[in-house]
């Protein structure tokens, strides 16, 4: 059994870059983040600010001309017989027999598009034994009895009559329902979740997040679950990344955030969270500015020019770091910088 | 699946009359019939042939009868395979014609297979590495197919087949094969003849297929299920040929049926440059010399032959697609 006081993956100072014809775009710039085995870690921000992207790094699926140009991504993996092995997942070939081993087999993915996450023109069943058979030496016949039994683990009814169905045939829900089964059936010991309940209705949300906690409880996995929605994060997650422009700005247990936001960006993203007791006419709170185009990042703290605590000659003349304010949260923020 | 088969089928037999109809009309269409080709050429000859004459020829084929006893009449022959008389070779049509229109087939079927086969590699590869060195080498090699002339091409190979290994590579048996009954024999002849005109015929679509399946898979590589596929763990070239190839490959499989006409008429140089015994020749000269039956005849072949091409690839398609198969039934 795996020391669980250790991550089991861990992330540091990750770089990853889109070489572009009008420039480079760094979509992944020096983040660091660490997953605890069997703990839920959300990673929150808006869009575009590299969330999906160091998700996709971890795995060496980035589209491309996507490229990881600096950090390290390690990986303890469970060789067996209490034996493990941290390897860096940053410095293989996206190619080599190594990652594909980890793909699907170890760090399982569900994406965001349910409706066209399936191929169109194979069978819900075809798709999850090929998923099945690449990570184990089982017969066809024993793995389709493995899907069957993963179809109606994730609560599709009718599992059987389900494998030899198209993905068109299934509503929204049941597709991301089918989805997760197909990520489970090589009992990941990372499960990563990039926006899984975004495209779906309030109710099938909520009954996929309940699948997931299940899930988790019953398999002992980790979860990395990738969102813009604050709701899901605090019902979901042990622990909190928040991401800005490529950049993990906040980290802190779940609690902490919610109530103890350090961070100025933290904590304009939770007064912006419109409350269902609020005086109608009281306008909701937004962070002012945009997010800046990635070509032209600003000098200095990424979040500077739409900061309210902004102070002019140290924010935008050096880079602030992640450091430790209490125990276990730790802020990159000159407001908290002590050292001088 | 069944429902999708007969719905089909229904609308080919429709197709194939429509097709009788039309080209007994266009047959019909120019001025003057195969009589007045025939006194004209007589004329030349020195010969004089009075109206008398030509009226009771007329008579004799039919010529005076309304279009709809024409056609109609045409029609109940050919029903049971008499497609009448060419008056240009005076012989049965289905004489004239021969086994011509088992060899079209067949060396549509082998420049088809030679199109995909050079095409779908090309097409994969060149939408995989997007912009590389073998990218565009591939697009040049296919764009310089698509504008050289076959028939240049088909000369071309004639005069180095013949210069540098003194062999005569038209026609597609040797000469003493060319009249004798149909044996194995005939047929290995036949094969090692066919590859170079079917090779010739090919180039011309190998462009187009390739760039419809390079800009097909440009779109389906980017689709969220590819991206599953790899996050499986599944190899990158084990993606490709399951996945979006799978895809992508729809609308090459659609144009099958298109095949054959295409050939007929864009290949009539071709075939007579490398003197193929193909249909293309012969509609041409039954079109010049006004033989009605044999051209009507040619005509509705090929249309027969498309209508049974896109049949086959409407089925290829629904097999390949459970999306036109669920929704077209």
């Amino acid at each position: 059994m795996m020391s669980s006081d250790q991550p089991i993956l861990e992330v540091k100072n990750l770089e990853t870059h889109f070489p572009l014809e009008e420039g480079t775009v760094v979509a992944v710039n020096g983040a660091s983040f660490k997953v605890m085995p069997g703990k839920t870690l959300g990673i929150v921000g808006e869009s575009g600010c590299g969330k999906s992207v160091a998700a996709r790094s971890i795995m060496r699926i980035l589209d491309k001309p996507g490229e990881i140009v600096g950090g390290e991504i390690l990986f303890r993996r469970n060789m067996g017989e209490s034996s493990e092995e941290v390897v860096d997942i940053a410095s293989m070939d996206s190619n080599s027999p190594e990652i594909k081993s980890i793909r699907g087999g170890e760090i399982a993915y569900v994406f965001q598009e349910p409706m066209t996450s399936f191929s169109p023109v194979h069978t819900i069943g075809n798709q999850i034994i090929e998923a099945i058979r690449l990570h184990q030496d089982i017969s066809k016949e024993g793995a389709k009895e493995v899907a069957i039994h993963a179809l109606g683990a994730v609560g599709i009814p009718l599992a059987e009559s389900r494998l030899n169905d198209y993905s068109f045939q299934l509503s929204g829900g049941l597709r991301q329902r089918a989805m997760i089964a197909m990520t489970l059936v090589s009992n990941p010991t990372i499960l990563i979740a990039d926006e899984p309940t975004t495209a779906l209705d309030v109710t099938n949300q909520a009954q996929l997040l309940e699948l997931m906690s299940e899930l988790q409880t019953d398999n002992g996995m980790a979860i990395v679950l990738i969102t813009h929605d604050l709701g899901v994060i605090a019902e979901m997650a042990d622990h909190v990344s928040v991401m800005y422009l490529g950049e993990v700005v906040e980290s802190a247990p779940v609690d902490d955030i919610f109530h103890n936001p350090q961070h100025p960006y933290t904590k304009a993203l939770l007064k912006s969270i419109p409350k269902i007791r609020s005086n109608s006419s009281e306008r909701l709170a937004s962070i002012s500015g945009t997010v800046p185009h990635p070509y032209d990042r600003p000098k200095g703290c990424a979040f500077g020019p739409r900061c309210d605590f902004f102070m002019p000659g140290r924010c935008d003349a050096s880079i602030p770091v992640l450091q430790e304010v209490r125990p276990v949260h730790q802020v990159s923020c000159f407001l908290y910088d002590e050292g001088d | 699946m069944i429902g999708f088969i007969v719905n089909r089928l229904i609308l080919a037999l429709i197709t194939i009359w429509v097709v009788t109809v039309i080209s007994f009309a266009l047959i019909q269409l120019p001025p003057g019939d195969y009589i007045t080709s025939y006194v004209a050429q007589l004329m030349t000859q020195g010969e004089v042939v009075s109206d008398q004459e030509a009226a009771a020829l007329r008579e004799q084929y039919g010529l005076e009868a309304p279009f709809v006893v024409q056609y109609y009449k045409w029609l109940q022959k050919a029903a049971v395979g008499n497609f009448g008389i060419s008056m240009e070779y005076q012989r049965p049509v289905t004489e004239v014609i021969g086994d011509r229109l088992f060899l079209t087939a067949i060396l549509a079927l082998a420049a088809a297979l030679f199109t995909y086969a050079i095409a779908i590699p090309i097409g994969v590869i060149s939408a995989v590495k997007q912009y590389s060195v073998t990218d565009y080498v591939a697009t040049f090699l296919g764009f310089l197919g698509l504008a050289v002339p076959n028939f240049l091409l088909a000369l071309a190979l004639l005069y180095f087949g013949f210069v540098l290994f003194d062999a005569n590579i038209g026609g597609l048996f040797s000469a003493e094969y060319a009249s004798a009954p149909y044996s194995i024999g005939k047929i290995i002849n036949l094969l090692s003849h066919l590859w170079l005109p079917a090779l010739v015929l090919s180039i011309a679509g190998t462009a187009q297929v390739i760039r419809v399946l390079r800009a097909n898979m440009l779109d389906e590589l980017r689709r969220p299920y590819v991206v599953t596929a790899r996050a499986k763990g599944l190899g990158e070239w084990r993606v490709i040929l399951k996945y979006p190839l799978r895809v992508a490959l729809n609308p090459v499989v659609s144009t099958l049926g298109y095949l054959l006409p295409t050939l007929v008429s864009g290949s009539i140089i071709v075939s007579i440059v490398m003197s193929l015994p193909t249909l293309g020749p012969l509609l041409l000269r039954a079109l010049i010399a006004q033989d009605m039956f044999l051209s009507g005849t040619i005509v509705l072949m090929i249309g027969i032959m498309t209508v049974i091409g896109t049949f086959i690839s409407d089925l290829l398609l629904a097999w390949v697609d459970p999306r036109i198969r669920m929704e077209g039934g």
